[in-house]
């Protein structure tokens, strides 16, 4: 039984993964969409692995729920452009792989020196601790000690954002 | 300990029947198989009920739409009552063509409807049934299904994406539209029994309405009600298949069996929203004797969950459709700000009140605060009519004035 | 059990794959996207930590929350503003906007 997680593990890393790719790869912006969706759901899965079930359910609502189907509705808004047949990428394409690959090797590098790879694992806690840190989040956001200031911060930012968006997608007058 | 047939079938009547597994096997497997063997028999136990019982509700819910149309309905099929008509009828769905349209998004096309279903299914995870029996007692009990049903949205989306179908589109649109708006009343009406019972477990919501939560806040409860009936898709917001309108909406290109996922899933869902209400507001499988007879809390929680969807279909046979622009304003200007106000009311009165007050008094304070709200919005609504009308006997251009209402309306001032 | 270092590689790798989208793609939406994935390897991580360093005190959890609310001002700010060039110059190539360009 020692193994399950680890495959489970593997499972959702390889989804998360391989839909990543295919987000970055794909010529159909639709189906890229689609493999978006995919990958937030590997990630939603890597959080119950990790026993943050609010976050995993945040996930599901937030980037599924929402942004997905916000850059879909974008999608279809666009589609006349969206179904052209010539190339998804720009001139520096491959110096970018090159780029992305040094910043994954030196990332690599660091976590390798710092964490053991082969052994280790969470530590044991308690589950009341696990299942009550659902209400010790929710006590964070608005103890003056803690996160209240970030809380609001964030909650103005959505207003702005949701004003923003109104504004700038409003159709103009013509003159 | 040994199996023993009688003793199972004790265990079975007291839905104990995993306890009793778990003891038998204890000892001669790995626990973790056993509890994997238990839940896979639990998922299957469940929604083969959940599908078994859509047969059930398409039947149910067309007699009652003849009966309050004074038809008969279905009498044909299975006896006077025509109770194996949907069987009849899914037996003609199952042997129909499979036809996928031209120029079909396959992927999408394919993916939606087991996406509709799954999700349908999933929801019901966290339904207690009775006590004790729930699939799985999240601590974000609430938030689960809340967070599942706005992921079931996409699958709309592939759908009329994946159709190559303008009408199909169009569904597709005005169904996120509509979705997404009315998601918003529906959760923050669900935070009031989060509020009242001070807990996201599912358990604990329908344990703590020693009083039923309706009593505590109606205004909650219809509000939710109204939003959840959108987010069904049901009449009077069916805006997502308007037969006379875009044909049928998203799942104009479906046939056979994929159409039936759909059909069977909006029955699914509608019966999942009536057992939460029953659970959240009608205190779920609380009842005389459930405590010591987990069967009987069953029973009262399916007989509940019946009357919430015979109040669903009843507002079907009744009620025409509303426009898409009515639809959207009366969400946006209406019942996001009321709910808004309604939420603040709850808590503020709940945090008022001291900490050992009795269920009674508590219910009986929450439900004053919600009258007072509720009659302080009927005054605005009856003063922005009375404007309306003043100017619409005057010279004043309508439409400006629909403007400055639609503000008025915005603000409901909290009741106190 | 799972090492740690497993789900901080997992991110790396997701991050990376981020990046090469962001600077590789020429369709605004699928930049986006791109940094979408981004900030959801940047939550593994902060969940991961908060899991394996700090577990009675939701600290990762917290933070990765507001990367969820960031991520979705962000989502609707950048959509908005890709509707908004789309009707305008009638294009979604983010290389073609260059019309502050001297």
């Amino acid at each position: 039984m020692e193994s399950v997680p680890r495959l489970i593990f593997i499972v959702l890393s390889l989804l998360t993964l391989v839909s990543g790719v295919y987000v970055v790869t794909s010529r159909n912006l639709f189906h890229a969409a689609l493999f978006m969706m995919a990958s937030f759901l590997g990630v939603a899965g890597l959080f119950v692995m990790l026993e943050a079930g609010f976050l995993a359910a945040a996930q599901l609502l937030v980037y599924i729920g929402a942004i997905s189907i916000l850059v879909i509705f974008a999608i279809m808004m666009t589609r006349r452009l969206m179904q052209t047949s010539e190339t998804p990428y720009n001139k520096q394409f491959s110096q970018s792989f090159i780029v992305a690959g040094l910043v994954f090797v030196l990332l690599l590098f660091v976590i390798v020196q710092v964490w053991p790879v082969t052994e280790g694992g969470a530590p044991d806690v308690p589950a009341a601790v696990l299942q009550g840190s659902v209400i010790e989040l929710g006590r964070s956001f608005v103890d003056p000690n803690q996160y209240v200031i970030p809380f609001e911060i964030v909650s103005v930012l959505l207003l702005a954002a949701l004003i923003g968006a109104i504004v700038i997608a409003w159709p103009e007058k013509k003159q | 300990m040994t199996f023993n047939i009688l003793e199972f079938l004790k265990s079975l009547l007291a839905l104990r029947v995993f306890d009793y597994m778990r003891q038998v096997w204890a000892g001669k497997m790995d626990a973790g198989l056993v509890e994997a063997i238990l839940d896979l028999v639990g998922i299957l136990v469940v929604s083969t009920f959940l599908l078994l019982i859509a047969l059930f509700l398409i039947w149910f819910e067309r007699k009652v739409v003849a009966r309050l149309q004074d038809r008969v309905g279905p009498n044909r099929v299975g006896g006077k009552y025509g109770l194996l008509q949907t069987v009849a009828d899914v037996g003609k769905l199952l042997t129909k063509e499979n036809i996928t349209p031209a120029g079909a998004d396959l992927i999408a096309f394919n993916l939606a409807p087991i996406i509709v279903l799954s999700a349908a299914l999933l929801l019901w995870a966290v339904i207690p049934f009775a006590p004790g029996v729930i699939g799985a007692n999240l601590n974000i009990g609430l938030f689960y299904v809340l967070s599942i049903s706005s992921a079931s949205v996409v699958a709309l989306l592939l759908a009329g994406w994946g159709s190559n179908n303008k009408y199909a589109l169009l569904g597709a649109f005005r169904a996120v539209a509509q979705l997404v708006s009315y998601e918003i009343p529906m959760v923050l009406a669900l935070l009031v029994p989060i509020l009242l019972a001070h807990s996201m477990y599912m358990q604990d919501v329908v344990a703590n309405q020693s009083v039923w939560f309706i009593v505590w806040a109606p205004l909650a409860a219809v509000i939710f009600l109204t939003s959840a009936l959108a987010e069904l898709g049901r009449t009077p917001f069916d805006l997502l298949e308007a037969e006379s309108e875009i044909v049928a909406g998203f799942h104009i290109e479906y046939s056979g069996m994929k159409f039936a996922l759909f059909f069977a899933a909006e029955f699914i869902n509608t019966f999942f929203m009536s057992a939460l209400f029953a659970s959240a507001f009608l205190g779920g499988w609380r009842g005389f004797g459930a405590e010591q007879y987990p069967l009987l809390g069953m029973i009262y929680f399916l007989i509940k969950v019946f009357a919430v969807y015979f109040v669903i279909v009843w507002v079907r046979a009744t009620l025409p459709r509303v426009r898409i622009d009515q639809l959207l304003n009366f969400n946006w200007k209406f019942l996001v700000p009321l709910v808004l106000a309604m939420v603040l009311e709850v808590a503020v009165i709940d945090k008022l009140l001291p900490a050992g007050a009795s269920a009674v008094t508590r219910a009986g304070a929450h439900l004053a605060g919600q009258l007072l709200l509720a009659l302080a919005t009927l005054e605005i609504l009856r003063r922005v009519a009375h404007q309306r009308r003043l100017a619409a006997m005057g010279e004043l251009a309508p439409a400006e004035e629909e403007v400055e209402m639609a503000h008025g309306e915005a603000h409901p001032a909290p009741a106190h | 059990m799972i090492p740690l270092s497993w789900y901080l590689i997992v991110a790396a790798l997701l991050f990376c794959i981020g990046l090469y989208g962001v600077l590789a793609r020429r369709n605004a939406v699928a930049i986006l996207m791109a940094v979408e994935l981004m900030l959801n390897a940047v939550n593994i991580n902060l969940v991961a930590f908060w899991r394996y360093l700090t577990p009675e005190r939701p600290i990762g959890v917290a933070w990765a929350v507001f990367v969820l609310s960031v991520a979705a001002a962000e989502a609707a700010v950048g959509l908005a503003l890709v509707i908004s060039v789309y009707r305008n110059r009638d294009s979604v190539v983010a290389e073609e906007l260059d019309s502050l360009k001297m």
